[in-house]
């Protein structure tokens, strides 16, 4: 068992948000907007791909050190499971599902005579004798096997949770989610049972398997898109609630820093600091010594320089909303009454700014997967060995060119990357609608 | 007012210094000018003549904020050779050597032929499409626009344009793929960076539009005007639209002074030499000299956009007054 850095973050913020939940689910004033939550048909379908890719992204931050004496010393429990998809690599590119490689080469064969074609794949359809015959019918067959297993999975976590609960289909919404539930399980498995005979998303330049780039990408962008909330949450909040509740001095400091901040164009902050890690890294090589912590220590950086750059939209908000709430009476009130300032802040001040922050949290989640992207495409986002949706669509985004197409690295980031960005808008929406109490149905 | 902007003038000095002191913390404390030029020369086999001479050759060979030897101890350093320049807009010499001044005056102009259309453009569309949505409000055809719209918001801006450039340049072969060209021959390389930024914006854009439509829509004015008998129609382009107009001018202005710094992006994929390719490549040589230079001139103009939003209130809505 190996913890990197960004592992340990990210299980100290699961933990974090699943205590939260607990305390807060309990609470009376929660209830509307949880139910609201509850009850919205697109929030909720939204959450349960969010709980997919979050489920495969914690699989995947679980690293031990492996056996296998290759170049990757840690990989982590989605590596190990998906052993064949890494090791079964081609030469080159091949298109999915295909049997044969993109370029042609020349072929030996049993007689002798040399010929020019395009070879077998080593590995994407090796048990087919004919592949232009058989195929359709082969990746029929294996995939609709594939989809029955994932339907009995299905079913064993269904029956299983009935119990666990003991309730039944009660709404409209939890019957669409479990349907949802069915497809998603279904179809991953039968991609992964598809996936040991064919590459079900083709192969990169250097051929290596798509699907799994596309898999390992998903915590990449989970951490990014959770990571820099923890780095940013407790700058906004404490400064945006002193700013508003001391104002005079207080108030002009940090309205200061976070105007320079804000006056810096993101985009060369980020790029600055990252060029400052970059020398820093090169300098002290000795403390660098694998690539993966290497890579992860890129990427935690990367969260809290985006961390950094991003607390100051929060806080102002905040600001502006403790300046409002300290004028209340029932903060005049407690100070009338002589309570402690500190207390004023933790039990009346506070608990009234979360649905500000909540909001803000799941409305840059999908921003800030989506930032990655443009990052890694001018080279300051995750380092270049990390997986990551921008470092595909940075390496494909040249193939475009080529005769025949190369399509498919392209097309696979694009479908995992709209599909998380998707969901995390549709369910920022949801939450918005449902905390905010100025905006009453929008959807 | 006059007394306004003049102090306000006069506040933008300190936050050009904290921008200058925060870049140098993050060029030169972090890392010694010593590192900067091991990285420049490459990492092994460089001797330390080799070090110092690239650092003399670029002044980088002062102590950093308090010169102990030479006459005046504060101006004999690398903070103050580096950064008073900066504040009369001298950006001094590139660590390649070119003069940044008249590199940043060349290209600012291919940044703005593309920034200012795409955003002319991208304003009109979003209103209408957002007046639209307003219009058939609580129907299915606004429902699905917003359905749209959000998955529009959801793609990535990488693709818009990888998509844009095979489809319109590669398969249709309309425009030229990439490229730039002087006077009016540039307008064909414009039109499809100006379309791909137009399309990626509809999304956010006209949902942002539409919530500023429908909080307007809600106010007393425009129950009066229905009351008098005007179509819905009328309602929304004569009273709706105008009254929206501030909120929507004074977001545009604050990011007017920015378009000069053009798109990091676009310029890149359709390699338009503009400051925003100027920038990605000082970036990928890790040109400090550059990259510094460029993060003050963003921050100046958006200061300068900051007092532009300011005064532009009071231009279009007499009820605000300065003070």
């Amino acid at each position: 068992m190996v913890v990197l850095w960004t592992d340990g973050l990210v299980f100290f913020l699961v933990l974090a948000v699943i205590s939260f939940s607990f305390y807060f689910a309990r609470k009376p004033q929660m209830k509307r907007p949880l139910g609201k939550i509850a009850n919205n048909k697109v929030g909720m379908l939204s959450l349960v791909v969010l709980f997919f890719f979050m489920g495969i992204g914690l699989l995947d931050s679980i690293h031990f050190k492996s056996s296998e004496t290759s170049a990757k010393p840690i990989i982590s429990v989605l590596d190990y499971w998906a052993s064949p998809l890494r090791m079964q690599g081609e030469k080159t590119y091949s298109a999915p599902f295909a049997a044969h490689l993109y370029s042609k080469e020349t072929i030996i064969l049993e007689n002798g005579t040399k010929v020019w074609a395009y070879p077998r794949l080593q590995h994407g359809g090796k048990h087919l004798k004919q592949p232009s015959v058989e195929k359709v019918g082969d990746i029929f067959i294996k995939g609709s096997i594939g989809f029955a297993k994932g339907s009995v999975l299905f079913m064993l976590i269904f029956i299983i949770s009935l119990k666990l609960t003991k309730k039944s289909l009660a709404t409209k919404t939890i019957k669409a989610a479990w349907i949802l539930t069915f497809l998603l399980v279904s179809m991953s498995y039968m991609l992964i049972d598809l996936s040991t005979y064919y590459h079900v998303f083709g192969t990169d330049k250097v051929g290596e398997n798509i699907f799994y780039q596309a898999v390992k990408s998903i915590r990449t962008g989970l951490v990014i898109g959770s990571l820099t909330t923890l780095i940013m949450l407790p700058l906004a909040i404490s400064f945006g609630i002193m700013a508003g509740f001391f104002r005079g001095w207080v108030d002009d400091v940090i309205q200061y820093i976070y105007t320079t901040l804000n006056s810096i164009p993101s985009v060369l902050l980020i790029a600055a600091s990252i060029l400052m890690v970059q020398v820093y890294m090169a300098n002290h090589e000795q403390d660098f010594t694998s690539l993966i912590v290497r890579a992860d220590m890129r990427l935690l950086f990367l969260c809290l320089i985006l961390g950094v750059t991003s607390w100051t939209g929060l806080c102002r908000l905040l600001r502006a909303e403790t300046l409002k709430l300290r004028e209340m009476e029932y903060v005049q009130a407690a100070q009338a009454l002589g309570v402690k300032r500190g207390r004023i802040l933790f039990r009346h001040i506070l608990p009234n700014l979360m649905h500000i922050v909540l909001i803000s949290v799941v409305l840059d989640f999908s921003a800030l997967v989506l930032a990655e992207a443009v990052l890694s495409y001018i080279n300051i986002g995750v380092d270049p060995t990390t997986y990551s949706w921008g470092n595909m669509i940075n390496g494909a985004r040249l193939e475009m060119a080529r005769d025949p197409v190369v399509w498919w690295p392209l097309s696979a980031s694009f479908i995992f990357m709209f599909t998380l960005v998707l969901a995390a808008n549709l369910f920022a929406d949801c939450v918005r609608d449902a905390f905010d109490p100025r905006r009453e149905s929008a959807l | 007012m006059i007394n306004y902007i003049i102090r306000r003038f006069l506040y933008a000095f300190p936050l050009l210094m904290g921008v200058n002191i925060l870049t140098f913390v993050l060029f030169f404390v972090v890392n010694t000018p010593d590192d900067m030029a091991r990285m420049q020369l490459g990492q092994k086999h460089v001797t330390q003549q080799a070090v110092d001479n690239w650092k003399q050759q670029r002044g980088y060979d002062l102590p950093l904020l308090w010169n102990t030897k030479a006459n005046n101890p504060v101006t004999e350093t690398i903070f103050y050779q580096k950064s008073m320049g900066l504040f009369v807009f001298d950006f001094g010499i590139s660590d390649s050597g070119r003069n940044i001044s008249s590199d940043i005056k060349q290209r600012m102009w291919p940044s703005l032929a593309i920034a200012l259309p795409s955003l002319i453009v991208g304003l009109l569309v979003n209103i209408s499409v957002a007046l639209l949505m307003v219009l058939f409000r609580n129907s299915y055809i606004e429902f699905s626009s917003i359905v749209l719209c959000v998955m529009l918001m959801s793609i990535s801006s990488l693709f818009y344009i990888i998509g844009g450039q095979f489809l319109v340049g590669k398969l249709l072969r309309l425009v030229p793929i990439s490229g730039y060209d002087t006077g009016f021959n540039a307008i064909k390389f414009l039109i499809l960076p100006v379309l791909i930024a137009v399309i990626a914006g509809i999304g956010s854009g006209a949902r942002w539009y539409r919530t500023l439509f429908l909080e307007e829509v809600e106010k007393d004015y425009v129950r009066t005007a229905r009351a008098k008998g005007l179509t819905e129609a009328q309602v929304l382009f004569k009273h709706v639209l105008r009254n929206a107009l501030i909120p929507i001018l004074t977001g545009v202005v604050v990011i007017l002074p920015l378009l000069f710094m053009g798109s990091l992006i676009t310029e890149s994929f359709f390699s338009i030499p503009g400051l925003g390719s100027y920038t990605i490549d000082a970036i990928n040589r890790q040109d400090f000299a550059i990259v510094r230079s460029m993060v003050f001139l963003g921050s100046a103009l958006y200061i300068l956009g900051l007092l532009m939003t300011d005064i532009s209130y009071t231009l279009v809505d007499p009820r605000v007054r300065l003070s």
